[in-house]
């Protein structure tokens, strides 16, 4: 606009440029010239005046054409470049100025093409090395990850709040296994990313612990706490707390390493107690032996009567003292083993090990016989290892067996692992010098000798003949274990990393629902349940629900909740294609009042999301009076939500929003499968929503009641 | 007139060696088989000295060493705690209570022999 003005000014200053001076002039002249010379000129000019007014009107065309083509170049093109430009500062980094009009103004692009492109190089500089750095920071955390999942331990750690953004298969596990009821199918329930640490653990103890250690940071001393708490289930557990530091030195959270010593603490009782009936229960008994027989010392001129009841006395005490002491023997057998640390370990694994290091440093070959591969044994592999290897080179060096065979067998509580060679017959007190000797294997050396190995494991070693067969044998007795009963490896969903840490819930200060957070930052459950039908009201039951959880805009395919119902009623035929549930499969299976409540406790503190949420929550409601559990949280319909985005299409079914977002999963219509694929199809609708400006929850309700009431009314 | 003994167990094979014993030592000898048995015989028998068990059914010896001690009539009266509970906190809380001494099981009769003439002969 204002360039045009400039134009029409110039026009303007033109015009007066060819015509001014002339007039001027002539008026000048006018004024000096008498009258008959004015008449003169009036004619000769008069008669002449069209000639020079075209003339000028010609110059002035010319002129102006000049000035417009300038004007076209200089500054409407240079106008031009600058939005370019602008353009190629903000929306378009890659937009480039097309060198254009005179060869200034083509300089002038080409400088700035310059400049953008050694921009582009540097920002590209700086985008590599971020991304360079966010690599190696997610390569740490996934090595943290990857660390922490393969721990013996329990890690659980928590921000401030107490929620959990990070747990390690192990606390899974052990959690799982204190979980009550039908809470152990859901994965354990009880711990996930996002959830709260006291529903676990005693609140109380947990920041009395923290307590502890922000005193200890403040005196200087190591920031660490320990407390012993009980579950629910009134198992025992020992929680060692460290904090987690934040970088002015402030506490963001905590480790909490935890133990079930439930079993050790037990163990410990009855060991106290064994000793218990071996010291004390002696003292009456022996005082009882030993107050009889001084006085049958003191007095041996006693009457024969009173002589016979004094050793009466002595032979009732002994006897029943021998009792007790078998009985305590054999009840207390395990717990009066030596404390060595043993670990339960497969007796094959132990032999396969031995058989490797033998061949190796001893080029002795090795064989096994009956070996019982499911035999589990207390040991210490190390060293058990170390003795197997320390008898096959003194047998090597005193024997020269051509191989060695191995067997494994047992027989009630004892394992049998027998070390079988071909050749003489040895003395036992050879065996017993070796038993006496430092082991030396190789050029390694063991501190202990045979028989401290075998006293650690509270086992026996034995030599003996098979006189038919002209061979012989070691035979190693050994503890057999009781495995801890840990849940059977469940098959992974998913590849890759597992999900069980969310460092970004060290900023997640609150968790419970607030209906003006954003979409992104609250904790959902997606969840779908299979029926016998599609009438609630008319007795169909359901029979399978399947959740997850979103926390932090992730889908935690770790955390997730499915089980089989048993409807009380027979099932559909026409249903079973559909959702692949058999009467076998749901026979035996608990029944909706068991697995409502662990649902329920499952969902705590989550928004819930379903696809056609209305049918689902149908049948949750119709159970309320029944089971006394009511869903009172939010739901979240990506039905719904799907019509909010897309209000221009037809279907928004399932499978069609997953093809028109991009959402591929394998199976479907399985309850678990389905609510996967429903979570996946809420995450991708978030930024959806939010490019039409709806960012919260509350808001997220309100467009889907308003699509829902306009599709009731057409 | 010879120093009275009551002595005072639940188990007959610790009870005839006592009493065995201390007949000969020549004391007049007196038994009960648990702590109400024992408060009664205090007040029939009369003992100058108690030799008290302490692992006892219905009351345990401690309960019955604190009963007798309530008694300030009974001030002059000897009680040996006879037991099998060692644990040093077990005998610190016998002597608190007011046993005038703490013999664990076993021990010897001689011994034994010799506190108690000591306890009555102070008396």
């Amino acid at each position: 606009m204002k360039a045009k003005y400039r134009f029409i000014a110039a026009i303007v200053v033109l015009a007066l440029l060819m015509t001014g001076p002339f007039v001027v002039t002539s008026l000048l002249v006018w004024l000096d010239m008498k009258d008959a010379e004015r008449t003169m000129l009036t004619e000769l000019l008069l008669s002449r005046l069209p000639v020079g007014t075209l003339m000028t009107l010609f110059g002035f065309a010319i002129g102006a054409a000049v000035l417009h083509k300038l004007f076209k170049q200089y500054v409407e093109g240079l106008l031009r470049m600058a939005e370019t430009l602008r353009l190629m500062l903000g929306a378009n980094r890659d937009f480039r100025v097309t060198p254009d009009g005179p060869p200034e103004v083509r300089q002038l692009a080409q400088a700035a093409n310059d400049l953008a492109a050694q921009r582009d190089a540097l920002m590209d500089d700086v985008d590599a090395q971020i991304a360079r750095a966010k690599a190696s920071v997610e390569e740490e955390k996934n090595r943290l990850a990857a660390l922490m999942s393969e721990l013996a331990q329990a890690v659980v750690v928590c921000n401030l709040d107490g929620r959990i953004l990070l747990y390690n298969n192990r606390a899974r596990l052990q959690f799982k296994a204190l979980a009550q009821g039908p809470t152990s199918v859901s994965g354990g329930a009880l711990i996930g990313l996002g959830r709260s640490i006291f529903s676990i653990l005693d609140k109380g103890q947990v920041e009395h612990a923290r307590e502890v250690i922000v005193q200890r940071l403040a005196a200087g001393k190591m920031p660490m706490a320990h407390f012993i708490t009980t579950t629910r289930g009134g198992q025992l557990l020992r929680v060692q707390m460290v904090p987690v530091m934040a970088g002015e030195g402030g506490l963001s959270g905590y480790v909490l390493t935890v133990e079930n010593i439930t079993r050790s603490i037990e163990e410990e009782e009855r060991r106290d107690q064994a000793l218990h009936t071996l010291t004390q229960g002696s003292r009456s008994a022996i005082g009882n032996i030993r107050a009889a027989v001084a006085n049958l010392l003191d007095y041996p001129d006693m009457e024969p009567e009173l002589r016979e009841r004094f050793l009466r006395v002595i032979d009732d005490e002994v006897a029943r003292r021998s009792v007790v002491i078998d009985q305590t023997m054999s009840q207390f057998s395990d717990s009066m083993k030596t404390r060595w640390p043993l670990e339960d370990i497969l007796g094959i694994d132990v032999i396969a090990a031995a058989q490797r290091r033998i061949e190796d440093k001893l080029k002795l070959p090795t064989k096994t016989e009956e070996l019982d591969d499911a035999l589990w044994m207390r040991a210490d592999s190390y060293s058990l290892i170390f003795a197997l290897g320390f008898l096959a080179s003194k047998l090597q060096d005193h024997y020269a067996p051509r191989e060695l065979r191995f067997r494994l067998s047992s027989e009630g509580r004892l394992a049998y692992l027998d070390l079988i060679w071909s050749g003489p017959a040895m003395s036992s007190e050879t065996f017993y010098t070796w038993e006496m000797e430092v082991m030396q294997f190789g050029s390694e050396t063991s501190p202990l000798t045979l028989r401290e190995v075998i006293d650690r494991h509270g086992g026996e070693i034995w030599y003996q003949r098979e006189k038919a067969a002209h061979r012989a044998f070691f035979r190693f007795v050994l503890p057999v274990a009781t495995p801890e009963t840990e849940a059977a490896p469940e098959e992974r969903r998913v590849t890759g990393r597992p999900e069980y840490y969310d460092f970004d819930l060290f900023k997640f200060e609150d968790a419970s629902i607030d209906l003006d957070r954003k979409l992104s930052e609250l904790a959902y459950t997606v969840f779908d349940t299979e029926t016998t039908g599609l009438e609630p009201s008319n007795g169909d039951e359901i029979i399978q629900i399947g959740a997850a959880r979103i926390v932090n805009n992730r889908l935690l395919r770790q955390e997730v909740f499915n089980q089989i119902v048993d409807p009380e009623r027979p099932l559909r035929p026409e249903g079973i294609p559909i959702h692949g549930i058999t009467e076998d499969m749901v026979r035996g299976q608990p029944t909706i009042d068991v697995v409502l409540p662990a649902f329920h406790e499952f969902c705590e503190e989550t928004v819930l999301i379903a696809h056609n949420a209305a049918f689902d929550m149908r049948f949750l409601q119709l159970k309320e009076e029944r089971t006394g559990i009511r869903f009172g949280q939010p739901v979240l319909d990506t039905l719904l939500l799907s019509a909010v985005a897309h209000p221009n299409q037809e279907s928004h079914k399932l499978d069609d929003i997953m093809t028109r977002l991009g959402v591929v999963i394998g199976k479907r219509h399985n309850a678990l499968e389905d609510a996967l694929a429903t979570g996946e199809v809420f995450l991708k609708l978030v930024p959806l929503l939010e490019e039409q400006g709806i960012v919260t929850v509350r808001q997220a309700l309100e467009a889907s009641e308003k699509t829902y009431f306009a599709r009731v009314k057409y | 007139m010879a120093n009275k003994i009551l002595i005072v167990d639940d188990e007959p094979n610790i009870v005839i060696s006592l009493e065995f014993l201390m007949k000969k030592e020549g004391f007049e000898i007196a038994v009960a088989a648990d702590g109400d048995e024992a408060l009664a015989k205090v007040d029939s028998f009369a003992p100058d000295l108690v030799l008290l068990d302490v692992m006892m059914p219905k009351k345990s010896g401690y309960e019955v060493c604190e009963a007798l001690r309530a008694d300030p009539a009974r001030a002059g009266l000897k009680i040996v705690m006879l037991t099998a509970k060692g644990r040093d906190t077990e005998v610190a809380k016998g002597l608190a209570i007011g046993a005038d001494a703490y013999v664990t099981k076993p021990f010897s009769t001689k011994d034994l022999v010799v506190r108690v003439r000591e306890l009555l002969g102070g008396a």
